[in-house]
């Protein structure tokens, strides 16, 4: 995954974190601020990680998913996750190639491009529907994912997503990210 | 005749009436700064591009509170009383969408008729003030092992990024005010996290939640979104700084020169590295190059002005502007950056931007 840091990663992050705090060393501990209750971080804390961590209870089918697609999805991004008036969410490239640099026609969609299907219950439960972030119960959010994985050949008919099997499942594109390799100096990256 | 008395809150003159290019009004829409307007380097607040994701909310200070959790040994709030009583940093940098400028990169969709404001009017310097990052990570007790937090905001999209520890102890700020004033509710009132230098979409707005890890988080923004396709069959993910570049607000589209002479030619220069240490002028479409003059202050992560004067013969030119950083970075030609990125990779268009100057006057997009 991205984003783990090698040795010389964590080495000069721990000599940034030194250099910023001696930068701070004169200034005294303010103690402003109140301790967070765990009412408000549990209300909060929402966020699903890549290995699932945050993931509810609850499960889904890909059959509740379309019946609820229908309901509440299809006017912004069509019949088949084809896209209307918001984007696409459904659609491959031929071998799952992953060309998006060089050509303007394949589609940027959850199975061609997004690396990981954590992130689709993430954003569902969090931004959607549009008229009512924020509202749907895990189940429906489980069930939605599994449909949207459904619209692109990734579950089949009858499968069921929950907070077990949803981590598990690897997105076509998940290997074909990189860290950012440029740092300044002459050469283009 | 005597003139107005004294008011309240000042207004342009009846005689100016800049406006934002809004893109598509709707809730994941943008509006764009009209850099050709502009003169020096700091951008009016009520002319700050917008860039949102699920439109502007309306927050009440007095509602609204920081939590802070995850790796740390206190979990805290943090109202925005207790934000302004910490010491406070004030600095003058740019922001920009790493989205800016896509028009004038892709091979379809250029125009001669494009103004700076609509090519790349997705980028403005204000002055930010607000509390260091480090001074509220090290009242939670950051833990060590702690690499990354997820920055979350107040919007209905709820929009987060996963942000490098690394840059919370280096510059990153809470903000709360811009140009001396309370931030616009479209640069996100009341408190939005400050990255200088790097991406505009990583300087959450409307902040309401840091959450520190040992991982990134995935979210939608960083995979889906905020990656760049490259050749080879990969995307850079995690594309924060935003690379030197340089263009003109004059002479360019729709300005039009009313015959030969001295001209000033005049232009912005950028970036998220650190300093512009040099901007060249080329009338010549690029065979020759001469250094322009830069408008002090010369600071680092902030638009800096350049100005160089040019007698125009009356004959047909192309001009361009031509940014380096301290890095040594040269600001690159769209050739190069295609070869680089491919033709159609997503963010991040910082090249070379031509503009041909007619016998009659007219100015155009050349790129």
């Amino acid at each position: 995954m991205p984003g783990l840091l090698n040795e010389a990663e964590l080495a000069a992050l721990a000599e940034a974190r030194d250099r910023g705090l001696r930068s701070i060393e004169g200034l005294p501990p303010f103690g402003f601020g109140a301790p967070a209750d765990a009412d408000r971080i549990a209300q909060w804390d929402i966020d699903i990680g890549p290995d699932g961590e945050g993931l509810p209870a609850g499960r889904g089918s890909v059959e509740r998913g379309e019946a609820l697609y229908r309901n509440q999805c299809v006017q912004c991004h069509g019949s088949r996750g084809e896209g209307a008036d918001y984007e696409a969410l459904a659609g491959r490239t031929p071998g799952d190639r992953f060309e998006f640099a060089d050509h303007r026609s394949h589609p940027i969609t959850v199975g061609s491009y997004w690396p990981y299907a954590t992130t689709l219950y993430d954003y569902i439960h969090r931004a959607m529907p549009q008229a009512a972030p924020g509202t749907l119960p895990p189940d429906d959010v489980y069930a939605l994912t599994a449909f949207v994985l459904h619209l692109n050949g990734i579950l089949e008919p009858g499968d069921q997503l929950d907070r077990e099997s949803l981590p598990r499942i690897v997105m076509p594109a998940r290997d074909r990210f990189v860290r950012d390799d440029r740092r300044g100096g002459p050469e283009v990256r | 005749m005597q003139g107005r008395f004294p008011s309240e809150v000042g207004t342009r003159s009846a005689f100016e009436t800049p406006e934002r290019l809004v893109s598509r009004p709707d809730y994941s829409s943008s509006s764009r700064t009209p850099l050709h307007y502009l003169q020096g380097i700091v951008t009016p607040a009520d002319l700050h591009f917008e860039r949102h994701h699920a439109g502007v909310p309306n927050i009440d200070p007095e509602r609204w509170e920081l939590l802070i959790h995850g790796f740390v040994e206190r979990p805290m709030t943090f109202r925005l009383a207790d934000l302004k009583r910490f010491p406070a940093e004030s600095r003058l940098r740019f922001l920009e969408c790493s989205g800016n400028g896509g028009t004038a990169y892709q091979n379809r969709g250029r125009r001669g008729d494009m103004s700076p404001q609509d090519m790349d009017g997705l980028t403005s310097t204000s002055e930010w003030t607000g509390v260091p990052l480090k001074l509220l990570f090290r009242e939670v007790g950051a833990r060590p092992e702690a690499t990354w937090f997820l920055a979350e905001g107040m919007d209905a999209a709820v929009m987060t990024r996963s942000i490098p520890m690394e840059k919370a102890w280096d510059d990153a700020i809470i903000a709360y005010a811009q140009n001396g004033e309370p931030l616009r509710p479209e640069q996100g009132y009341p408190a939005r996290l400050f990255l200088p230098g790097w991406e505009g979409n990583s300087s959450v707005k409307w902040i309401r939640r840091l959450e520190l890890s040992d991982r990134p988080f995935m979210t939608r923004e960083e995979t889906s979104k905020y990656t760049d396709p490259l050749p080879g069959g990969k995307a850079r993910m995690f594309s924060f700084g935003m690379d030197a570049k340089s263009l003109l607000t004059f002479p360019t589209w729709p300005a039009r020169l009313d015959g030969p002479g001295w001209w000033e030619i005049r232009g912005i220069a950028w970036t998220g590295r650190g300093r512009i240490t040099r901007v060249e002028i080329s009338t010549d479409g690029g065979r020759s190059w001469e250094d322009a003059e830069l408008q002090e202050p010369v600071l680092p992560k902030c638009h800096v002005r350049f100005r160089k004067l040019w007698n125009w013969d009356g004959r047909r030119a192309t001009l361009m502007s031509r940014a380096t950083d301290e890095t040594g970075y040269v600001q690159p030609t769209r050739e190069e950056l295609h070869a680089a990125r491919g033709s159609y990779t997503r963010y991040h268009f910082n090249q070379i931007r031509p503009w041909r100057v007619e016998p009659d006057g007219q100015v155009f997009f050349a790129g």
